[in-house]
């Protein structure tokens, strides 16, 4: 399967060779789980399999979840209180499964910008990218479904706001609304769609799972040099690799349990402290909560939503080239899922050839910015829009566009990159040298 | 030991309120409670008698509609023998569907929903108020300090004050420190649009005034003490499962860490060949 040369799977006793002709499973097992990987891959790419895992858990605490959970108007708060107080256990099961939401976007953040910093998203892995930010956006409306379920305050009126982010669109907007909303407002139709599609997509996301693995196994991974594992021969891919068992199983595990301990240390004494504490407040569509606030892995994409309002200039620029079928908020609808879209072309957006960002010293401060506008945009989604925040958000959302529109293509014209390492045993013999019986270097691998 | 933070209400609370919520200070008083932190547990006793403190004062108009009676002799929680569970229902009148008619409630029913419909239910109370967020909606009152919900909870009820002059005589509500989200006169906001004093109106009269109880132990039955008792209550019925809860957190960190130091050693081990030598290629 992977275009690295490597030892193919073998049966070695009848059975397996019996099992191998008529189903050849345990080949494409052994050829998964042995495949090549470059041995120099740092602590950053542990993300994988910590998202694999936290999916795992959610379907597995969601499974169970759904055996004591009632999706009606009426009777949905109420069995989750039963959930929390009569069903064995039940308490642990959906503070895992609400704080496994948490654990789910922190990974996958992690591994977005991990990507983004390597250059994993260039050629030739480009589809594995793009198969990443769709379930990413799986994700994401798995999210907000899920957070719908309880039917407290903040699920009811979040739902209704973001529903009617769909109602600014223009001339189709409410049919579209109504149309996902199964009425012409937030109620039973709503809840009941929810549920099925939150139970649904998590399956299409673990279907895409494998699919993404299947990608990036045919290139194989990345690694922190951006420098291609060597073909030419068996030989020589093996001074570049390690088999995938037992090297990275076991690091990936270590790396697993020590952010599992944090997790289990929130869920054990802080359950509600990344939850609104108005969701412990049945629905009311009549009294709707001061601050409608999302959950914290929205906040950055909300704030560029909010950011542009109707006094910004593309806005009205926007207004008067459309003859007045853009306002504001659908400028917002279209930079909130923009700001998505320009992740997903981030391959075509940057023109250098140099994949790593360790040796692209311009590159390296503008993705800094990068990170450190998403925290700010995170922390101003937060905030009530008024006072100085609109203009944070605003500074946040056009650095967003800025680096990804402006930035990337800009800066492989204009960068001179550092020299690279020939081959990835030199970047891995520069740190543990097997010759000279490993003498470590001080020099850590740039995260 | 304890202090009052004053901060603006509508960041602090997340309470529904209006645009002049905005400028609503309110004033918490970080109150200790025995549950706090991951070592802290509810205390049997003071949970015994913030029941008792519901039961003869807050339960004349607010229910605990999700809580099961049965659930007082949880342990962990009031651990209330099963006779006193059954006698304390059956003063209770449930209505039975089956009867078509009411009856004595039994353990296994649940407690009265609110008696006037304006009273919250106070069964999750706890955690609904638990929006104490500290500077800039960061959360640090939460995390160091452990104020929450119930902090809030009992300085509300310890918040009730001589209504300040500014206000007009006929002012709607009981003017109380703690409560950012009610009515505010007019007379009493400055010409910046400032509140002069903190808090606001609220319509629930005062329900303490300190020796409303006689507690079965002795305890002291000053308003504090009671405001303590029955936020105390509150916080186990809007989280009846947290010693179980904690228990669960320590058995998960302790195995998770065993695990990972096992792991750890494990990998080093098996990269030793890989990065110092003797490696047979």
């Amino acid at each position: 399967m992977s275009g690295i040369p490597h030892d193919h799977y073998e049966p070695k006793t009848g059975g397996e060779r019996w099992l191998n002709n008529r189903l050849p499973v345990l080949g494409l097992l052994y050829d998964t789980l042995m495949i090549p990987t470059p041995k120099n891959l740092n602590w950053m790419w542990i993300w994988g399999i910590v998202l694999t895992f936290t999916l795992a858990l959610q379907i597995v605490t969601g499974i169970v979840l759904v055996m004591h959970y009632t999706p009606h108007v009426d009777m949905a708060f109420a069995s989750v209180e039963h959930i929390m107080r009569d069903v064995n256990g039940g308490f642990m099961l959906r503070y895992m499964h609400a704080n496994g939401a948490s654990l789910f976007f922190v990974a996958v953040y992690a591994h977005i910008f991990r990507g983004l910093y390597y250059g994993s998203y260039k050629s030739p892995r480009e589809v594995t990218w793009i198969i990443g930010i769709l379930m990413y956006l799986l994700m994401m409306g798995s999210a907000f479904m899920g957070y719908v379920l309880p039917w407290g305050q903040m699920s009811f009126h979040g739902t209704a706001v973001i529903t009617g982010l769909f109602g600014a669109v223009p001339f189709v907007g409410e049919a579209i609304q109504t149309w996902l909303l199964g009425a012409s407002a937030v109620g039973q139709p709503a809840l009941n769609r929810f549920f099925s599609l939150h139970y649904l997509m998590p399956f299409i996301i673990a279907g895409l799972t494998i699919v993404h693995i299947w990608a990036f196994h045919s290139t194989g991974n990345n690694n922190p040099t951006g420098v291609e594992v060597r073909r030419g021969s068996k030989e020589e891919a093996k001074r570049d690799t390690l088999p995938f068992w037992p090297y990275f199983v076991l690091k990936d595990l270590f790396a697993l349990a020590i952010i599992l301990m944090v997790f289990f240390a929130i869920v054990g004494f802080m359950p509600n402290y990344l939850g609104h504490p108005d969701n412990y407040i049945e629905a009311n569509p009549l009294a709707t909560p001061a601050h409608i606030v999302p959950e914290w892995y929205f906040l950055p994409f909300y704030a560029i939503l909010r950011a542009f309002t109707a006094d910004v200039w593309v806005v009205m620029f926007a207004n008067w080239i459309s003859f007045g079928i853009i306002d504001a908020k659908f400028f917002g609808v279209i930079a909130m899922f923009g700001a998505i879209a320009v992740i997903a072309l981030a391959p075509w957006l940057d023109t250098s050839s140099v994949r790593s960002g360790r040796y692209r010293p311009m590159f390296k401060w503008w993705f800094a910015l990068l990170v450190v506008d998403f925290i700010v945009l995170m922390w101003v989604g937060a905030m009530p829009a008024e006072g100085i925040y609109p203009y944070i958000s605003l500074i946040g959302a056009a650095y967003w566009f800025a680096y990804f529109l402006v930035i990337l293509p800009l800066l492989g014209v204009i960068e001179k990159p550092l020299p690279m390492p020939a081959t990835i045993e030199d970047d891995f013999n520069a740190h543990y040298d097997p010759k000279t019986g490993g003498t470590h270097t001080a020099v850590k691998p740039a995260e | 030991m304890l202090r009052t933070v004053t901060l603006a209400a509508a960041a602090a609370m997340g309470l529904a309120g209006t645009a002049m919520a905005a400028e609503t200070e309110v004033q918490i008083t970080d109150y200790d409670f025995p549950y706090e932190g991951p070592f802290g547990a509810f205390d049997e006793m003071q949970l015994q008698r913030g029941l008792q403190v519901y039961t003869e004062i807050c339960a004349a108009c607010h229910g605990l509609q999700y809580v099961s009676y049965r659930t007082l002799s949880d342990e962990g929680g009031p651990n209330l023998p099963e006779d006193q569970v059954r006698a304390y229902a059956a003063q209770f009148e449930t209505f039975d569907e089956e009867l078509d008619d009411f009856r004595p409630a039994t353990p296994a029913d649940k407690f009265p929903q609110s008696a006037l419909p304006e009273a919250p239910d106070l069964s999750l109370m706890a955690k609904s108020r638990a929006g104490f967020h500290g500077p800039y909606g960061s959360g640090m009152n939460q995390l160091f300090k452990g104020m929450g919900g119930p902090e809030y909870i009992a300085s509300l009820l310890t918040g009730y004050e001589e209504a300040p002059a500014c206000a007009p005589e006929d002012f709607p509500g009981y003017y109380n420190v703690a409560f950012g989200t009610g009515g505010y006169p007019e007379e009493c906001i400055d010409e910046h649009g400032h509140h002069e004093v903190p808090g606001s109106w609220i319509s629930m009269p005062p329900p303490l005034l300190g020796d409303d109880v006689v507690y079965e132990d002795g305890h002291e039955t000053s308003i504090e003490e009671e405001a303590k008792d029955v936020t105390a209550f509150m916080m186990w019925t809007a989280e009846p499962k947290m010693m179980a809860r904690k228990q669960a957190g320590f058995t998960g960190v302790l195995f998770l860490g065993l695990l990972a130091v096992l792991l750890y050693l494990t990998n080093k081990r098996v990269w030793h060949r890989v990065k110092h030598g003797q490696r047979d290629e």
